[in-house]
């Protein structure tokens, strides 16, 4: 089988290596050529302190303040990039801190060309970067030092924050001013990793103090002098037009400032947030409800099926299909669906501004700043440079933050217009849910073959959903020359399986509802698809699911390597108690791979995930404990999609509001999850992200083998099992 | 004008007694550690105490609380010397960190109730308490060596 390569994770794999000297072209309009004009750097080095790059600045008082590009949601990037730079530098951990980069080309990504937060790649695109960094730091400190004492600088070493030679010795703040006069070096040597100090450890979490008194700010937080606050009406189907309003009543309300029309929608600015919602219930807005005011997911779901009922854009083709087919001994066919997701991050959007004649300051999480900003200078009329964004805290942000036409940032400067103010934008919860940029509902009909040994000889994946990129500046780059849109088949089309007859193909369905990647993207469905697939496959074959990924991993070392380990860590041949049943799956995502095992029970139709194997391989890492949180968490997020969540549409209108209606797995719902990382010398993965697919699959064929009914549609329920 | 305690301070306002207590604390006294996340006692990110007993302040009209003594998070320990947040630490609880106001101020009422909580107490008292990043099952082990300590270290 020729193994088809994925654009995308090649370019990312180039540009890494290239150490951030490579490119991927996005063109985002109005943001010429990507060269941006530079705005403030972080902070500036001052008399007291030294800033060799824009990744570090140590000050005469000790203090190692390390500038992150990457915006931190809760993944530990405000840690694990500062340990990659402080390795480096010899620093004294406890005195190393974090700082969000201000919006500068200096802090793009190595590898998109943007400054942003995605893809799992903030840890494995910034080795190299934040490595060199502090090294570079490190030999001008030590230059400074060899400098005072007239000695050669290979003839002195660092430790814990200081430059050594015989008994002498000199702090980094105390060589701080000295070194600021030097030149950074053109060449660092980089360290043997056998003498990393803190790479590799698992170091507790610098953001963690401030995130237990209440003190660490996110958006939300964010107040300014004068600051009113306004929440916005919006349209309630997508597509739907403001006709007018009649504010009469809630013009007059407490606190109400001023009601106004903006493309968002009509937003009531106040004194204070519940002045504001208030007013808003007491406001009266026609809308022209649009083309999408009869639509139906059910009837989209029908819609979807029919059409996989014929050819769609070729993704990939290995051998014949049809004719192995023909030939199979056992032949299976299985239709799977996935609805529509809600991020759902615990921080409902939010946004500050603060408009001046000539400057306007936003303060947001935002996962992709340069977009952002450029966004924000379209609406408030200023050259980019003349905008500055202040990353905060994300209460989460699982790819809603990074949205390609900056929705909450824009619409936060038009309501800024209106204020005449500083003014922070807040949506309410059902506000967030209902504001559409969902994770796209998919159906994929897959037909499969196994020959009268046993062995599987063919396999069709065909998808139904709705294109990410399509319309949005990435897909120019990554749509490039394709009739088909990369996001939604990823995971299938790069499927490791050695069946020789493989066929992928997709149709993309046009729906105005907004859609947008949510953590893990395409995986979040394909992997769900096929390795449920795979269970079906096996009962074809006669064989153990386990066992029959194993035959056709053969020239999969890291899969397999993950399977095993599972496999082997949840006693995969040891019988469990009655009632009880053990599901596997195995997915690579985000250049890092995963497997996971799942032990659930199902009575009177309620099913109960009892524990959740989780073994991971995401190559060289930098911080262990990080790793199995996110493996953790990551597992969590994709269990509450397989068990509960889905949003559905009737009449053009979503009926999900809040948690009751698109419920979270809570405490008492929570498996025992177990992780076990994989130690090699590969090259780096992600891993905020390759944590979640496995568990939709792993529970689902759990639950085919406590109940022998199979699992086709999510969330799962009983009464839909086949 | 309506008058309470907030972690020991006394303050009078002039407010719509309607307005939700979280809103109050947010926005009039500018304690933004509770955190707001659904609005109608779903998610219980907003949660203080309201004379020792943990409340969703997203659904407690302010004027529930006259005359009363509220602790926010911003009251929990100043120094996080609370045996919850040291355990916190310990387990490198948080990710996001946006529902660990709420979380350590239910774990706070459990552990003054039962001092040595079972895993089924834990689910009990931490179920309305939800964490978008999965951090539960760190959680779960803040709490029992949370436990210990205070078993250790006696009442801090």
């Amino acid at each position: 089988m020729i193994r088809r390569k994925l654009e995308r994770r090649d370019f990312l794999k180039i540009s890494v290596a290239a150490s951030g000297g490579l490119l991927i072209g996005i063109r985002f309009p109005g943001i010429s050529g990507l060269a941006v004009a530079q705005s403030s750097a972080a902070q500036p080095a001052s008399a007291n302190t030294f800033m060799p790059n824009a990744f570090v600045r140590i000050g005469t008082d000790e203090r190692v303040t390390v500038i992150v590009n990457h915006s931190e949601m809760g993944q530990g990037v405000y840690t694990s990039l500062p340990m990659l730079l402080a390795d480096e530098l010899d620093a004294d951990w406890s005195k190393v801190g974090f700082e969000p980069a201000p919006v500068d080309p200096k802090y793009n990504h190595p590898a998109f060309g943007i400054q942003m937060t995605g893809g799992s790649s903030s840890v494995y695109s910034g080795l190299q970067q934040f490595r060199e960094a502090g090294a570079a730091a490190r030999a001008m400190l030590i230059a400074a030092a060899a400098q005072q004492w007239n000695v050669a600088a290979s003839d002195c070493r660092t430790e814990s924050g200081a430059v050594l030679n015989g008994a002498r010795k000199l702090t980094y703040g105390q060589l701080a001013s000295a070194a600021a006069k030097l030149t950074p070096p053109e060449h660092v040597q980089l360290k043997d990793p056998k003498d990393f100090k803190l790479i590799g450890k698992p170091i507790k979490r610098l953001d963690t103090p401030e995130k237990l008194n209440g003190s660490a700010v996110f958006g939300i937080d964010v107040k300014l002098p004068g600051m009113l606050t306004a929440v916005i009406a919006r349209p309630p189907i997508f597509g739907a037009k403001m006709k007018s309003f009649d504010d009469s009543r809630a013009r007059s309300m407490p606190g109400v400032r001023k009601i106004v029309a903006i493309p968002a929608g009509v937003a009531v600015i106040a004194d204070t947030f519940w002045q504001a919602k208030t007013a808003r219930e007491a406001l009266r807005v026609d809308w022209d409800e649009g083309s999408m005011q009869n639509f139906n997911t059910s009837e989209m779901m029908h819609q979807f099926r029919e059409r996989a009922k014929s050819p769609g854009s070729s993704v990939r083709k290995d051998g014949d299909f049809d004719a192995a087919m023909a030939a199979a001994a056992r032949k299976v066919e299985a239709v799977y669906e996935v609805p529509y997701l809600s991020h759902l991050m615990m921080e409902p959007l939010n946004c500050a501004v603060d408009l001046r004649a000539d400057s306007c300051e936003v303060w947001t999480g935002s996962q992709f700043q340069t977009i952002d900003r450029a966004n924000a200078a379209k609406i408030a009329g200023l050259p980019p440079e003349k905008v500055q964004l202040h990353t905060t805290f994300l209460g989460g942000g699982f790819g809603r933050r990074a949205n390609p036409q900056s929705d909450f940032v824009v619409e936060a400067v038009y309501v800024a217009k209106a204020a005449g103010a500083p003014v922070k934008v807040l949506w309410t919860r059902e506000d967030d849910m209902q504001g559409g940029w969902y994770r796209p509902a998919f159906l994929h009909a897959i037909e499969g073959g196994v020959d009268a040994g046993g062995n599987a000889v063919s396999w069709r994946s065909r998808l139904v959903g709705q294109s990410i990129m399509s319309g949005t500046p990435f897909g120019a780059a990554f749509m490039k020359g394709k009739d088909y849109d990369p996001a939604s088949v990823e995971g299938v089309d790069d499927l490791p399986y050695e069946i020789p007859n493989l066929t992928v193909e997709s149709h993309q369905a046009e729906i105005n509802v907004p859609v947008q990647w949510l953590r893990s993207v395409g995986h979040s469905h394909t992997a769900f698809a096929t390795e449920c697939f795979m269970d079906e496959l096996a009962g074809a074959a006669g064989k153990d699911p386990y066992r029959f990924r194993r035959g056709l991993l053969q020239k999969h070392p890291r899969h397999l390597g993950v399977l095993d380990l599972a496999a082997q860590k949840a006693g995969w041949d040891k019988p469990l108690p009655k009632g009880m049943g053990r599901g596997i799956a195995v997915h690579f995502a985000f250049e890092s791979y995963s497997a996971h095992v799942a032990e659930v029970s199902v009575e009177d139709g309620n099913i109960r995930v009892h524990r959740m194997v989780c073994a991971i391989d995401c190559g060289q890492y930098v911080n262990p404990g990080i790793i199995a949180a996110q493996t953790e968490g990551g597992a969590i997020f994709g269990a509450s999609a397989a068990l509960f969540q889905e949003l559905t549409f009737e009449k053009g209108r979503l009926q999900q509001t809040n948690f009751n209606s698109f419920p979270v797995m809570r405490m008492n719902e929570c498996p025992q999850i177990e992780t076990y990382l994989v130690d090699n010398h590969e090259k780096s993965g992600g891993i905020g992200e390759p944590g979640v697919p496995c568990a939709a699959p792993a529970i689902a064929n759990a639950v085919f083998a406590v109940t022998g009914k199979r699992i086709r549609k999510l969330p799962i329920r009983m009464s839909e099992a086949v | 004008m309506i008058g309470f305690s907030v972690n020991g301070k006394r303050v009078d306002l002039e407010v719509d007694p309607s307005t939700p207590l979280l809103w109050v604390i947010r926005e009039q006294l500018g304690l933004t550690g509770t955190k707001y996340g659904c609005g109608m006692a779903q998610c219980g990110a907003c949660t203080v105490h309201i004379n020792g007993e943990a409340v969703r302040s997203c659904v407690t009209p302010v004027s529930r609380v006259d005359g009363k003594f509220v602790t926010t998070i911003e009251g929990l320990s100043p120094d996080l010397s609370n045996p919850l947040q040291r355990a916190w630490l310990e387990e490198d609880v948080p990710q996001c960190g946006y529902c660990q106001s709420g979380q350590l101020m239910s774990a706070a009422v459990l552990l003054r109730e039962k001092p040595a909580p079972t895993d089924e107490d834990i689910d009990e008292a931490m179920t309305g308490n939800i964490c978008r990043c999965g951090t539960y099952p760190r959680i779960r082990r803040a709490i029992h060596r949370a436990a210990e300590m205070a078993a250790k270290g006696g009442a801090r």
